[in-house]
C-alpha cells in the first residue's frame, strides 16, 4: 500500500457494502489487514494481490492467499468476472496507469470498490494556494518521496467514471473516520466509491 | 551446492529402507514386480499421525534431505538449510520424509539393482519411470510409515512436479502443496538441454547400452558432459559473472585446451564429483521422466482442468532469475490454481542465483516458506 493504513471507519464503510460470502480480490492488498477484516466480518473468500515482500510474508503470517505481483502489469492471471469484488485501496494514486487498473478491476469483478485521498480536501488547496505540497494525515509524503502520481479529486473521479460507462453505485467520503455528507469535495479527507459497468 | 559452511542442527541420521511385494504398474505400461525404497525420516509422527511432511527430490539427490551420517560426518543432507529444529520446516513440529525415487541410484530400486528374474543388474532393461510412477510409490511408503494424509508434501524443480503429481493423484492425502521452482511441463528449451546430456551419455563409448556394469565401466565422460550441460542451465549469467567472471586460473592465457578460465575449472569439479557417485542410467531415466510430465496434456493442453481433482492448499514460489524454470511457469499453475478456486499463495523471490536458488539459504525466501509452515501447524489436529 502505498497510501496510509486506512483507518477502521474505511474497513468499515467497504464491509458494509460487501455481501457475505462473495469472492473477493484486494489488489495492493499490504499486509492483509483489510482482507482479514472482511474475512471476519462478512466471511468472503479470495486473494490479495501485493508487489513487497515484506507485505507478502505478512499475510501469510495473517492466513491471508497473497499472489505477489505488480499491479502495472495488469492482472493477467485473473480470468474475467471471477470475483464479486475487487478492491483497491490506496493504491490507484502511485500507479503509472491508473486508466488501466480500473478496467483490469471491471474486467476481473463483477464490481469494484476503491478508495483514494482527495486532493480536493480543503487542507490540500490551502496548501497548495500557500505555494506548498500538500502534507496532511491522507497525502504523508514529501514532494521527493512521494509513490502518489496519480492524485485527484472527487470531481475528478466521477468525471471520470462518466465518461467512461463506469455507474457509480455508491460514494462514502471520510474525513478523520467521520462521515462527510456535505461539500465533500472540499470537506472530505479520503473518497471511498463502489462501482460498476453501466 | 557448496556444503562446507553448512552445521547441520539435525545431527546424526540413518537411512532406512521398505521393501514392497505387490507389483507396481508403471505408466509406460509394464510394471516392478517388487521394490524397494530407501529413505529417511526426522522428528516424529503424532499420535494421530497428521504432522507428517514429504520432501520430493529433484534431479540428483536423495533420500538424505537433512542431517548427517555418523560414519561420514561430511555427507550434510541436500536440504539441510531448510529442514531439522528450528529450521523453515521444523522437524521439532513435524514428521519429515525423504525418499530416493524409484530408478534412482542412492539405495532405492533402479538400474543398479539386481533384476530377480535375471539375477544380473536391471542395466538398461529398467524400465522408464515417470513423476507419476514415484509418486505412486511414495504413496506406498506413506502406507507403510502409517501416513494416511500428509500435512504437505514439497519440493523445488522436479521435486515441485511431484507435489503437483501428489494434489492430483492423491488430493485427499495431501493437505498443503509446497510447489517451489517448478513448472507445468518442460519448455522445448528445456528438453533440448536434457537431449544434449542423454547423447552425451547414449555415445559414449563405455555405455555399451545401458549394460556397462558387466564390462566393470561406467560412461562417465558422457556423465560429465551431462553435468556441465545441467549445471550451466541451474545458474544465473549474472551468477556465474559474479562467481567466476573471465577470471584466469594462472592469470594468463596459455593459448591451450587446458582448464584457463575459472568457470572451466568449476565445471570440471563438478563434472569430476558427480560421475563419481551418480549411475548414468539413472541419469537418464530422470532426465525422461522430466521430459514427460505435463499433467495438462491428456486434457488438450488445459492445467486448470488437469488440476482439478486437487483440493490442497498451495503455496508457489519461484525466483527471479530463474531461466529454467521461470517465474512465467510457476504463473501458469497460479493461474490454473486460481481458475479452480484454490487456495494459493504465490511469492516471486528476487534472487540472483538462478535456478539453484531454491536450495540456497536466502532469508526472504526461508522467512516465507517458515510462515507458510506455522500457517501449516496452526491446521494440525494432535
Amino acid at each position: 500500500m502505498n497510501g496510509i493504513s486506512i483507518d477502521r471507519a474505511d474497513f468499515a464503510a467497504i464491509a458494509h457494502w460487501v455481501k457475505p460470502a462473495t469472492r473477493v480480490l484486494d489488489l495492493g492488498c499490504g499486509d492483509g489487514a483489510l482482507f482479514k477484516y472482511l474475512k471476519r466480518e462478512c466471511h468472503i473468500s479470495g486473494y490479495g494481490v501485493e508487489i513487497d515482500d515484506d507485505n507478502v510474508l505478512a499475510c501469510v503470517q495473517n492466513g491471508i492467499n497473497v499472489v505477489q505481483r505488480n499491479l502495472e502489469r495488469g492482472l493477467r492471471e485473473f480470468d474475467d468476472q471471477s470475483f464479486d469484488y475487487v478492491i483497491l485501496s490506496q493504491t490507484l494514486q502511485a500507479m503509472r496507469n491508473s486508466e488501466r487498473i480500473i478496467h483490469e478491476m471491471l474486467r476481473v469483478g463483477r464490481e469494484g470498490i476503491l478508495t483514494f485521498p482527495n486532493f480536493g480536501y480543503w487542507r490540500n488547496r490551502m496548501q497548495v494556494l500557500g505555494g506548498r505540497m500538500p502534507l496532511s494525515d491522507t497525502l504523508p509524503y514529501q514532494w521527493f518521496d512521494t509513490p502518489n502520481i496519480h492524485l485527484c479529486t472527487i470531481d475528478d473521479f466521477e468525471r471520470f467514471c462518466g465518461e467512461r460507462k463506469i455507474r457509480i453505485i455508491e460514494r462514502k467520503v471520510l474525513t478523520g473516520g467521520s462521515a462527510v455528507n456535505v461539500m465533500p469535495n472540499l470537506l472530505g479527507a479520503l473518497a471511498i466509491y463502489h462501482f460498476g459497468t453501466r | 551446492m557448496d556444503t562446507t559452511n553448512i552445521t547441520s542442527s539435525l545431527g546424526v541420521v540413518s537411512p532406512q529402507r521398505a521393501g514392497f511385494q505387490e507389483p507396481l504398474p508403471l505408466k509406460c505400461g509394464r510394471a516392478i514386480a517388487n521394490y524397494e525404497l530407501a529413505y529417511e525420516t526426522y522428528g516424529t509422527l503424532n499420535a494421530a499421525h497428521s504432522n507428517a511432511v514429504l520432501v520430493c527430490h529433484a534431479l540428483n539427490a536423495s533420500h538424505h534431505v537433512a542431517g548427517v551420517y555418523a560414519d561420514d560426518p561430511a555427507n550434510v543432507g541436500w536440504w539441510d538449510n531448510m529442514i531439522g529444529p528450528g529450521k523453515p520446516l521444523d522437524t521439532n513440529r513435524f514428521f519429515v520424509v525423504g525418499v530416493n525415487n524409484l530408478g534412482g541410484c542412492h539405495g532405492s530400486t533402479g538400474p543398479l539393482s539386481i533384476n530377480p528374474e535375471t539375477g544380473r543388474p536391471w542395466g538398461a532393461d529398467f524400465p522408464v519411470v515417470t513423476v507419476e510412477d514415484w509418486v505412486d510409490a511414495q504413496a506406498r511408503l506413506a502406507d507403510h510409515l502409517g501416513v494416511r494424509q500428509f500435512a504437505a508434501v514439497m519440493g523445488g524443480s522436479l521435486g515441485a512436479m511431484q507435489c503437483l503429481q501428489w494434489t492430483i493423484a492423491y488430493p485427499q492425502r495431501t493437505r498443503h502443496a509446497l510447489v517451489i521452482a517448478c513448472a507445468p511441463n518442460l519448455s522445448a528449451q528445456n528438453i533440448a538441454f536434457n537431449e544434449v546430456a542423454r547423447q552425451a551419455i547414449l555415445t559414449d563409448p563405455d555405455f555399451y547400452g545401458g549394460n556397462y556394469y558387466a564390462h566393470a565401466v561406467q560412461p562417465r565422460r558422457g556423465l560429465r558432459v551431462a553435468r556441465m550441460v545441467g549445471h550451466i542451465t541451474y545458474l544465473s549469467d549474472d551468477e556465474m559473472a559474479n562467481k567466476f567472471g573471465r577470471t584466469l586460473k594462472a592469470g594468463h592465457v596459455n593459448y591451450s585446451f587446458d582448464t584457463e578460465f575459472e568457470i572451466e575449472s568449476y565445471l570440471r569439479y563438478q563434472a569430476d564429483k558427480f560421475s563419481g557417485y551418480f549411475d548414468a542410467n539413472t541419469y537418464l531415466r530422470i532426465t525422461k521422466a522430466l521430459d514427460y510430465f505435463d499433467p495438462a496434456f491428456s486434457h488438450g493442453g488445459d492445467l486448470a482442468k488437469a488440476l482439478a481433482p486437487a483440493t490442497a492448499e498451495f503455496l508457489v514460489v519461484s525466483f527471479t532469475t530463474d531461466w529454467r524454470f521461470s517465474p512465467e511457469r510457476s504463473r501458469e499453475i497460479v493461474h490454473a490454481l486460481l481458475k479452480n478456486k484454490r487456495d494459493v499463495t504465490y511469492a516471486e523471490i528476487d534472487a540472483p542465483h538462478g535456478h539453484d536458488a531454491f536450495l540456497l539459504d536466502d532469508a526472504r525466501y526461508h522467512r516465507l516458506v517458515a510462515a507458510y509452515f506455522d500457517r501449516i501447524a496452526a491446521g494440525i489436529i494432535a
